[in-house]
């Protein structure tokens, strides 16, 4: 079991480092830094002596080991537009974006885990088909248009909700419950998938021959063992949400590193960008390392193996 | 003189013409199953994207100011020569929609079978020859599964320009790994079996036993989870288009009217209502053919997406 703690930290080291090359491969992509910095009527010497400064004279390679080993010490240097380290401002904006995640995951949690687990326990009754088409419905909806059609119904006409912006908690419902949709979604039918597998357990079935009431069985042979399964996938799906609310975030003007990110785009601020995909692939990394060490500490079958 | 040793083993197992009539049959079986709904969705999108100049009742970027914003035929102010309104420059909503499917079919076509053809090759590749080969293309699908995609995909094409050829590169560059990790997984399972170990006893070259022996037998999989993936190249292009990194305007994408409508909604609800339903439609079709496929071809549900 330490061992393959180990393995799986070194692993997610070398994605790190792979994320960060990739950060430093697209910047050189997006363009010349010089040309970003300084006036079009700029001097040959002024353009040299940035050039220079920044660096960029020196072969790729070792401009980026540089790169890698500054931002190993989390130093992505300034933003373009902003008199602050790119680092600074993420940092920033990160509560608002774990702010938002933690709130849809909970509004899906509310709502999908007890679509999955009755639709499991009804399996292809009424009851199932509605949660099942409902599941759909949230898979194949736009994130984008959610959020458009949630402030054009509870903001606009009906007017109990504020469209955008960030403050109180009834600034949250609303892109909390659009990045909520495709959550839940994926949450309910892997719930669903995960405890009719458990149904099937040789284990339910006997405690149903000794005669346990339907009740005691579900909550607690089934239940309790898809338990770690359903919070492994709330734990990735949260991982994946931090990183991944850009439109949200830009449709309801949301303070989070995903506008913040966008914004950076828009302006070629590339120091912020890099900063911004660095830290969300280290918070999905640091989740899924997570997941996994919780995973093999609860499930008593992988710690003899 | 054993290369076609597979072939020529089921072909003695039963012979041809036996085979032939049982898959028609099978495909038969398969065709009455379909989802009726679905399928004339996929069929009207199909229409609309072939024959947009004949079914488009106006020309989708004709500017006509004097009648922008005109609500749809049935609410007062409407008339049926704009059955679903216009939008603020006057422009026709349903001849933009019939027009936006194009782009949507292209993307969602053209994007899956990029993505599609990239993560299979890796996956067959990974599973085949196993030990540092796979632990590389491994390490990548972690490092792209890592990477918040979006942002990667805006900062890429705000680095490269808008175009429709863009935006279908950056999605067959960032959405194969669900393809490797899973065909990976049957190719190695596949390449211990008997009738792998006969062809390369029997001389048979690497890239003969994966291209003509081990791709045949992923490709179901592949298939199902392209089908899947069709909807989301859909969402991820109207995103795009959405923050005015797709398809340049005028060019009608559902994605870019959403963006024009968005300003317009609180006095015309019909220019973000329309588009965005297109889309809903459009993906929750495909998914509904998808998990058809999946539960036909995959009937033991090894594909969990």
């Amino acid at each position: 079991m330490g061992a393959y703690i180990v393995r799986r930290f070194l692993q997610s080291l070398i994605v790190i480092l792979g994320v960060i090359v990739i950060t430093f491969i697209i910047s050189r992509v997006i363009g010349d830094p010089v040309a970003l910095l300084l006036p079009p009527e700029a001097s040959p010497e002024q353009r040299a002596y940035l050039t220079k400064d920044l660096g960029l004279d020196r072969p790729l390679y070792l401009q980026l080991v540089v790169y890698v080993g500054k931002v190993m010490k989390g130093d992505f240097g300034h933003s373009f537009r902003h008199q602050e380290s790119a680092m600074k401002l993420v940092w920033e904006r990160l509560p608002a974006s774990l702010y938002l995640s933690f709130v849809a995951v909970l509004f899906a949690i509310g709502v999908a885990i007890p679509l999955g687990i009755i639709s499991a326990i009804k399996r292809g009754t009424i009851i199932d088909r509605i949660g099942m088409t409902l599941a759909l419905f949230g898979q194949s909806i736009p994130a984008f248009w959610a959020g458009i059609m949630l402030i054009f119904i509870f903001a606009v006409q009906l007017g109990w909700l504020p469209p955008s912006g960030y403050g109180g908690f009834k600034y949250v419902i609303l892109p909390a419950t659009t990045l909520a949709f495709f959550v839940s979604a994926a949450t309910a039918r892997l719930t669903r998938s995960n405890v009719l597998d458990a149904l099937d357990m040789d284990y339910v079935r006997y405690a149903r021959l000794k005669g346990v009431p339907e009740f005691v069985v579900i909550t607690r042979h089934v239940l309790r063992n898809t338990f770690i399964t359903i919070f492994n996938i709330v734990a990735l799906q949260l991982g994946l949400v931090i990183g991944g609310a850009v439109i949200t975030e830009f449709i309801f003007s949301w303070p989070g590193i995903g506008r913040l990110s966008l914004e950076s785009i828009y302006s070629r601020d590339y120091p912020v960008i890099q900063a911004t995909v660095v830290i969300a692939a280290l918070i999905f990394v640091v989740i899924n390392l997570l997941v996994d060490i919780v995973y093999i500490a609860t499930d008593p079958r992988v710690k003899k193996n | 003189m054993f290369n076609k040793t597979s072939a020529d083993l089921s072909s003695v197992e039963s012979p041809e013409d036996s085979r032939g009539s049982e898959q028609r049959l099978k495909l038969r079986k398969l065709s009455r199953r379909i989802p009726k709904g679905a399928a004339s969705i996929i069929l009207v999108l199909l229409l609309c994207a072939f024959f947009s100049p004949w079914l488009a009742p106006h020309n989708p970027i004709e500017q006509n100011l004097g009648a922008a914003l005109k609500p749809p035929f049935w609410q007062g102010g409407g008339t049926m020569d704009h059955l679903l309104g216009t939008d603020n420059l006057g422009r026709d909503i349903l001849s933009r929609i019939i027009y936006g499917a194009r782009i949507s079919v292209i993307v969602g076509f053209v994007g899956v079978l990029l993505a599609g053809a990239v993560g299979t090759l890796l996956g067959i590749i990974a599973g085949y020859f196993g030990g540092k080969i796979d632990a590389v293309i491994m390490r990548l699908t972690d490092i792209m599964l890592s990477l918040p995609f979006i942002l990667i995909g805006i900062a890429i094409i705000g680095a490269i320009g808008p175009s429709l050829t863009n935006v279908v590169i950056v999605l067959g560059i960032t959405q194969w790994v669900g393809y490797t990790r899973i065909i990976r997984f049957e190719a190695m399972s596949l390449s211990k079996s008997e009738f792998i170990e006969m062809a390369i006893i029997s001389g048979c070259k690497w890239w003969r036993v994966l291209l003509v022996h081990i791709l045949p037998n992923v490709l179901n999989s592949a298939v199902v989870l392209a089908t899947l993936d069709v909807g989301k190249m859909i969402i991820i292009e109207a995103a795009f288009s959405f923050l005015g990194l797709g398809v340049k305007p005028p060019t009608a994408t559902w994605g870019g009217m959403l963006a024009d409508g968005r300003l317009y909604m609180t006095v015309a609800w019909w220019t973000v209502t329309f588009p965005g339903l297109a889309i809903f439609a459009t993906v929750l079709a495909g998914n509904l053919i998808g998990d058809w496929l999946r539960d036909e071809l995959d009937p033991r549900h090894q594909l969990k997406v």
